[in-house]
């Protein structure tokens, strides 16, 4: 069918096809210049000996669970306090949603600007007096961390809002009112009926937020730049400096088919937990 | 309660806003260094236009890329889209799965050998084959919207525009695009959004002289450090397009999503 050629054609070039070579690059000594030679399995074989692979699966997981738990409890809050509709209130979402327009670039060269050492924050802190002296926003291995996080809120909360926002709309109004008639507290219908209700959307926002995590690539290459001391360097980015810092493709290969495994198990998992739900 | 509720409402706008806001504003004042000293002024701006190859190669750049993956999805995506929604053909399904499967694949691990496929074909350090590889990620999204917003049109129109003495494909383009277009449009400022602002891909695949905007910030932080007043240009620079796209089509975009989701 004709007009099904172009979507066939790239899919089959662009996905496809890079899907097996993926496999194939991990069984070969495959160097940026120079012919590839098999030698299964040593790009697997050396993993565990890739200390820089090791300890950026625990910084990503890491990473991933305190995002996962502050964004989607943030914008759960976010979704709850817009979610009726009064005068003024498609101001306030678009404002929380604002961010997640801007780019992942601009908004990191926006939060350096914000983490300089005696910078705008830090002047504002003090004035306060909530701070002493300047803070090093970026300086030591759990600082840069959250100040990461707090940009990826920052940007994601009201993205999530919106996603929570929809399953919000979705449950109809003579719940509420068959749930108010009984007498039931405002914590009782949120705890009893809200939050059931929710549970779909809910655990929608947390696929999306964990697989975007696991993949985090953009925050730590501008913001942090891995550092200090390699401290903040994800999963991606060590795929990254394998295939284009180390000229090892073989083995960013590897890691790759080995995330890629993983990742596509836990999506397999999460869909099904997902379509239980439904 | 009304007045807590607008309170906190206006309490939170403000802390997101505020970043915004507060770069837009550090991006005119002047600075020890720059071409101007004190004051408001654009001394930034003009700084970052001369600064390395200049803000506007990275720009243009970047433009091409959005541009031809934009045009590259809509096209593809709109005759894909009404393949799936009116014909039957082999290998349909397995198509349709193949294509949804890009977004159970993360993109990441595609990197490496997408690299040695786009050398193959001779379009590494290409915006080309860039654009290619971007349009190939917007296009479950767009498929799938795509899909779902020409089902929604009646067969009827087609079928009046075909008594009428249209081709099928004339039908298709007078009468069944039209009809679609919140879809076209959510589809066209995903894919406007994702191509501005991808990084991963365009560092690996491109190389000085085909940089695009995402990474002339990352070496404009690496060379320029405390001097955030200039950063400050760059990224308004960089910001104004996506949030144009995103004002201008605000009213459609909840609209075109909403019309996929129900369809779904």
């Amino acid at each position: 069918m004709l007009y099904a050629a172009p979507t066939a054609a790239i899919v089959v070039v662009f996905f496809l096809v890079p899907l097996v070579v993926v496999f194939w690059m991990s069984a070969n000594r495959w160097r940026i210049l120079g012919s590839p030679t098999f030698n299964f399995p040593d790009n697997y074989t050396k993993i565990p000996d890739n200390q820089l692979f090791l300890d950026s699966v625990s910084f990503t997981l890491k990473y991933t669970a305190i995002t996962t738990v502050l964004l989607s409890g943030i914008a759960l809050a976010l979704a709850l306090s817009v979610q009726n509709s009064r005068p003024g209130v498609g101001l306030f979402r678009t404002a929380y949603f604002l961010p997640g327009v801007v780019g992942f670039a601009a908004a990191s060269l926006l939060f350096y600007a914000f983490y300089t050492q005696s910078g705008p924050l830090d002047d504002l802190l003090i004035d306060l007096g909530i701070a002493d002296e300047p803070i090093n926003w970026l300086g030591t291995p759990n600082a840069a961390l959250f100040s990461t996080i707090g940009m990826v809120i920052w940007r994601f909360a009201g993205f999530n809002m919106l996603i929570l926002l929809t399953g919000l709309q979705a449950i109809p109004l003579d719940v509420y009112e068959a749930a108010r008639s009984d007498g039931a507290s405002r914590w009782q219908t949120f705890r009893y009926i809200t939050l059931p209700l929710l549970r779909p959307t809910i655990a929608l926002m947390l696929v999306l937020s964990i697989t975007g995590s696991l993949l985090a690539f953009d925050q730590f290459f501008i913001l942090t730049r891995g550092g200090p001391d390699g401290t903040t360097v994800s999963m991606v980015m060590v795929i990254f400096r394998e295939g284009f810092t180390r000229f090892d493709l073989g083995s960013a290969a590897a890691i790759s088919v080995l995330l890629l495994i993983v990742l596509v198990l836990l999506n397999v998992v999460q869909l099904r937990v997902l379509g239980r739900n439904r | 309660m009304r007045v807590g509720w607008y309170s906190t409402g206006a309490a939170l706008s403000i802390l997101f806003l505020f970043p915004l806001l507060w770069g837009g504003y550090e991006s005119f004042q002047g600075q020890a260094g720059s071409g101007q000293e004190t004051g408001f002024g654009f001394g930034n701006y003009t700084a970052m236009a001369e600064y390395g190859e200049g803000i506007a190669t990275y720009l243009r750049n970047t433009a091409a890329v959005s541009l031809m993956t934009v045009v590259g999805t809509l096209v593809v995506s709109a005759l894909g889209g009404y393949a799936f929604a009116r014909f039957r053909f082999p290998g349909k399904e397995i198509l349709f799965l193949a294509t949804l499967a890009i977004l159970m694949v993360p993109y990441a691990t595609i990197l490496i050998p997408l690299y040695v496929v786009l050398g193959e074909l001779g379009l590494q350090n290409s915006l080309v084959g860039l654009s290619l590889v971007l349009i190939m990620f917007q296009l479950p999204f767009a498929i799938f919207m795509m899909r779902n917003s020409f089902e929604a049109v009646p067969r009827e129109l087609e079928e009046a525009a075909l008594v009428d003495g249209c081709t099928r494909f004339g039908a298709f383009v007078r009468v069944v695009i039209p009809n679609a277009a919140p879809g076209l449009l959510a589809t066209f400022v995903y894919a406007f959004l994702f191509a501005w602002d991808e990084l991963l891909f365009a560092t690996a695949l491109t190389e000085q002289d085909a940089e695009t905007i995402p990474i002339g910030i990352r070496n404009f932080i690496g060379n320029y450090n405390e001097e955030y007043d200039q950063l400050m240009a760059a990224g308004v620079v960089s910001t104004i397009p996506v949030l144009i796209a995103f004002f201008a089509t605000q009213r459609w975009l909840v609209k075109g999503l909403t019309a996929g989701a129900v369809k779904g």
